[in-house]
C-alpha cells in the first residue's frame, strides 16, 4: 500500500477506474455527488451527461456489451439511485459487467430520512454480484478495486458503490487498493472442473448433435473456437437469443434462434437430436419452458462458468464447470473429424422445407421485410440495437448476425425502453461500426428523452421505429390467449415521432407504404447525422413461430398465409 | 422432508444477514431456522441454516450461497457427525393441582426452571431440537404461554471432521 500525498475518496475513485482502463462513465450529478463531480471536471475520464439515470445505466450495458470492457453508470442519492435499479436487474439477468457508482446522503445523516436519502446498499442487494457501503475514504481504493475485479471475473454482472458525500470528500494517504478482503474465488479465473473426455466422447458418439449457444460463448470469446468445431464435426448450432452473433448468422450449419420464437427448423433439431451441448446458455424458460419436454431424446451436456446454473431447470448428463471458450479450446482435438453427416443434411431439409415467412402486400410494410433489406443493405455487419417485444423477436429472426458482440438486446429482464439508451452505449463502444436501433412506439416513450443525449454528443445512431399504436406483444398474446380483448394494449395517442425527432434537430421520416422501404433506407443509412425512421406497420401483424407459454415443443405453431399477398421467406444462407 | 444443517461461515460485514436471507426469499427456499453469531475469529461470524428442501434444492443453496462475496465457506452439518443444540425459554401454565406433576416432568427433561409464580412457571431447556420439541408437544397438554427458540446452532465432532468439511 503506497502512503503518497492526501487525494480526496472522489479523486482515488477516479484513479482507481482510470488504472482499469475506463475511458468512459455516464450520469448525471446532484447534490449528493458534488464532490465527486468536482474531482471529476478536471479528470480525463469522459462523461456523458445523460436525461435519466436509467438511460445511463443501459448504455454503460450496451457499451460493456460490444466492447467487453466495464461499463459505469453514475448517479445521486435517493431518485438518480433507484432510477438505475432497473437497469442494474436488466445488466444482473444478462451477465453484464457494470458498475453503478451512487451518491449518498453522509454518513452523520444515514438513517435519519435525509433529504433524498435512500437505502441504496439494501435495494441492490438481489441485483448485484457485489455492493458496498463506502463508510471512510481509506477504503476507496480497495472497495473500487474489489468492485472492477469482481464485475469482471467468473459470470460477470453488475457491482454497485454507495458513495457517501463526506467520504468523496475526505481526505486519505490509501491510494491503492493494498490487500483485497473478497474470497479468490470471485476475483480469480474460473478453475475447469469436468470430464472433458467424457464431453469429447458424447460428442463424437453422438448421431444427431446439437450446439445450443448461449451469452456466455460470446462473453468468453468462443466464436472461433465453436466455428472450428462445429464445422470439423459437422454440428448444427442453435442459438438462444443473448447467444445470437457466436456463431455467425448465415452459416449453413446454423439454425438461428430456439425456443419461443425461434425457427421452426431449430426447434425441430432440438425435438430431434440425440445429443445436445449447451455452451453458456442457462435452459430459461423461453427456451426449455417445458422442462421434461426439453430435447427429450438426448443425452444433454452442459458448459457453463457458474456451477450453480448445472442442473438449476434442467438435469443434464455431463457438466463441464470453466470458460466456454477455454473448455471447447481443450477438446477441439480429441473432437473426430466427419465428413458428411446425415443429420446435417436432415437439418437443412428441416430448413428449407419450414423456413421464416411472412406475407408481403401491396397496401402494408411488413417490419420483417424492412429488417430484412436492412440486413442486406448493412450485409449482416451492422450492431443491432433492439428494445423489447415484437420488433425485437423480428429483429432475432430476420437479422442474422454475422459477428459476436454486435447484438445489444435485453434478453432476461425484458426492460422496454433500453433500446434506445443502448445503442447510444454501443455506439460509443464501436464508433467506427452502424448501429441500427430497432425499436417499437410503446418502448420507445420509455426513454425517448435521450435523443437528447444523442444530438448533444452527435452519436450518430439510426432509428427505426415500428410504429403499429399498440403493445404489440401484449396485443398479440391478447389475441391468441385472451379471447382478443385487447385490454389496454393499444396506445390511442401516440406523438408525432418525425415532429419529435425535428425538435431534437435529429432528421426524421415517416412511411406507411411498401414502395417506399427503399428510398427510406436510403435516407437512413446515407444520412450522416443521428436518423429516424418511423414505419408504420400493421397492427395485427404477428410473430412466428410461436410455442405459447409453459408448452412442449410440439405445440409451436407456425405462420399460416391467409388472404391476399405473397408469401415472402428471406434466403438467409447463400453465402455458405 | 428431511431437514438439512448448513453452517455458513461469513465475513462479519453490516449486511451480510441480508445477503443470506435476501437469497432464501428471492429464490423462495424455506428456511425452518436461522441463527448467527460469532466464532473464534472476531471477523467472521457463523449462521447456521436449518432447511427443509429436497436434496438437489439444498445443493443449488449451497453453489447460490457460494456466489455470495462475503460467504467463506460452508459446512454440511446434517447428518450424525456433528452436534446440533438449540436453547428455549418456555412458559407453561399451571395450578395447584397439577404443579408437581409439572415439575416432576420439567426434572425428566433436564430443564431449569427459571421463575415460578401461582399460576405459571418459566423453564429453559438446552437440548437437541428433536428434544425440545418433544418437551414442548409434553406440555402443550398442560397449556403454553409462550415460546422463545434460539435456533439449531452445531459443529461438527472433532472426531469426525473429516470428511464434513463440503465447501
Amino acid at each position: 500500500m503506497s502512503i503518497g500525498p492526501e487525494k480526496t475518496g472522489a479523486q482515488v475513485m477516479i484513479d482507481t477506474l482510470l488504472s482499469h482502463g475506463v475511458e468512459v462513465a455516464w450520469g448525471i450529478p446532484g447534490g449528493a455527488l458534488l464532490p465527486f463531480y468536482d474531482d471529476l471536471y478536471n479528470s480525463s475520464l469522459r462523461h456523458i451527461l445523460v436525461r435519466h439515470e436509467q438511460g445511463a445505466v443501459h448504455a454503460a450495458d450496451a457499451y460493456a456489451r460490444v466492447t467487453g470492457k466495464l461499463g459505469v453508470a453514475i448517479g445521486t442519492s435517493g431518485p438518480g439511485a433507484t432510477n438505475l435499479i432497473t437497469g442494474i436487474a436488466n445488466a444482473k439477468m444478462d451477465s453484464i459487467p457494470v458498475l453503478a457508482i451512487t451518491g449518498q446522503v453522509a454518513t452523520a445523516s444515514i438513517g435519519t430520512d435525509a433529504f433524498q436519502e435512500a437505502d441504496t446498499y439494501g435495494l441492490t442487494i438481489p441485483i448485484t454480484k457485489y455492493n458496498a457501503l463506502l463508510k471512510n475514504p481509506d477504503d476507496v481504493a480497495r472497495i473500487t478495486e474489489e468492485a472492477i475485479r469482481v464485475a469482471m471475473s467468473g459470470r460477470q454482472g453488475p457491482v454497485h458503490i454507495d458513495f457517501p458525500k463526506d467520504v468523496q470528500s475526505g481526505l486519505t494517504r490509501k491510494t491503492t487498493p493494498g490487500e483485497l478482503k473478497v474470497p479468490a474465488r470471485h476475483i480469480e479465473p474460473v478453475p475447469l472442473v469436468g470430464d472433458l473426455d467424457q464431453l469429447a466422447d458424447a460428442i463424437n458418439h453422438a448421431h444427431r448433435p446439437v450446439f445450443y449457444v448461449g451469452g456466455g460463448a460470446v462473453m468468453s470469446g468462443a466464436s472461433e473456437v465453436l466455428l472450428r468445431i462445429a464445422e470439423k464435426a459437422q454440428i448444427p448450432v442453435v442459438s438462444t437469443l443473448t447467444g445470437l452473433g457466436a456463431f455467425p448468422g448465415t452459416h449453413n450449419l446454423h439454425l438461428g434462434m430456439l425456443g419461443m420464437h425461434g425457427t421452426a427448423y431449430a426447434n425441430y433439431a432440438v425435438q430431434e437430436c440425440d445429443f445436445i451441448l449447451s455452451i453458456g446458455a442457462r435452459f430459461d424458460d423461453r427456451v426449455a419452458s417445458d422442462t421434461k419436454d426439453f430435447a427429450s431424446h438426448a443425452v444433454k451436456a452442459h458448459i457453463d462458468i457458474d456451477p450453480a446454473e448445472a442442473n438449476k431447470r434442467v438435469a443434464v448428463d455431463i457438466y463441464v464447470q470453466g470458460d466456454a471458450r477455454v473448455v471447447l479450446e481443450q477438446i477441439e482435438n480429441s473432437v473426430l473429424r466427419v465428413e458428411t453427416r446425415e443429420w446435417a443434411k436432415r437439418v437443412a431439409e428441416l430448413r428449407d422445407a419450414n423456413p421464416l415467412k411472412f406475407t408481403l402486400t401491396g397496401s402494408d410494410i411488413k417490419p420483417q421485410y424492412v429488417i430484412h433489406r436492412i440486413w442486406e443493405r448493412t450485409r449482416g455487419e451492422a450492431v443491432v440495437a433492439t428494445d423489447v417485444g415484437q420488433h425485437q423477436m423480428w429483429a432475432a429472426q430476420y437479422y442474422p448476425l454475422k459477428n459476436p458482440r454486435h447484438w445489444v438486446t435485453s434478453a432476461g429482464l425484458g426492460t422496454m425502453g433500453f433500446g434506445l439508451p443502448a445503442a447510444l452505449g454501443a455506439k460509443i463502444g464501436k464508433p467506427d461500426s452502424e448501429v441500427i436501433l430497432f425499436s417499437g412506439d410503446g418502448s420507445f416513450q420509455m426513454n425517448i428523452q435521450e435523443l437528447g443525449t444523442a444530438r448533444e454528443n452527435n452519436i450518430k445512431v439510426k432509428i427505426v421505429l415500428f410504429n403499429n399504436g399498440f403493445l404489440g406483444m401484449v396485443r398479440q398474446w391478447q389475441e391468441m390467449f385472451h379471447g382478443n380483448r385487447l385490454s389496454h394494449s393499444q396506445i390511442h395517442f401516440n406523438p408525432d415521432f418525425t415532429a419529435i425527432a425535428g425538435a431534437y434537430q435529429i432528421p426524421a421520416m415517416a412511411i406507411s407504404k411498401p414502395e417506399e422501404v427503399e428510398a427510406a433506407i436510403d435516407f437512413l443509412l446515407n444520412t450522416d447525422d443521428i436518423a429516424l425512421l418511423e414505419v408504420r406497420i400493421p397492427a395485427e401483424e404477428k410473430v412466428f413461430p410461436m410455442i405459447p407459454s409453459g408448452k412442449a415443443y410440439t405445440s409451436m405453431m407456425d405462420y399460416e398465409h391467409s388472404g391476399d399477398g405473397s408469401v415472402f421467406s428471406p434466403n438467409q444462407f447463400k453465402e455458405n | 422432508m428431511t431437514q438439512s444443517v448448513l453452517s455458513v461461515r461469513v465475513r462479519n460485514n453490516a449486511g451480510v444477514l441480508s445477503h443470506v436471507s435476501g437469497l432464501f426469499t428471492r429464490r423462495g427456499y424455506n428456511i425452518d431456522s436461522l441463527s448467527v453469531g460469532v466464532t473464534e475469529n472476531p471477523e467472521v461470524s457463523v449462521i447456521t441454516l436449518v432447511v427443509s428442501e429436497a436434496p438437489e434444492i439444498v445443493l443449488q443453496i449451497e453453489k447460490q450461497l457460494k456466489k455470495l462475496v462475503d460467504v467463506l465457506d460452508i459446512i454440511d452439518l446434517t447428518g450424525e457427525h456433528s452436534v446440533k443444540r438449540e436453547v428455549a425459554l418456555v412458559t407453561i401454565y399451571v395450578n395447584k393441582s397439577n404443579r408437581h406433576e409439572v415439575l416432576t416432568l420439567i426434572d425428566v427433561y433436564e430443564a431449569h426452571v427459571i421463575d415460578i409464580t401461582d399460576s405459571e412457571v418459566m423453564v429453559e431447556l438446552l437440548a437437541t431440537p428433536r428434544r425440545i420439541s418433544s418437551f414442548i408437544a409434553v406440555f402443550a397438554d398442560f397449556g403454553i404461554k409462550e415460546i422463545a427458540r434460539t435456533g439449531t446452532i452445531s459443529l461438527a465432532y472433532p472426531s469426525s471432521r473429516k470428511g464434513a468439511d463440503k465447501a
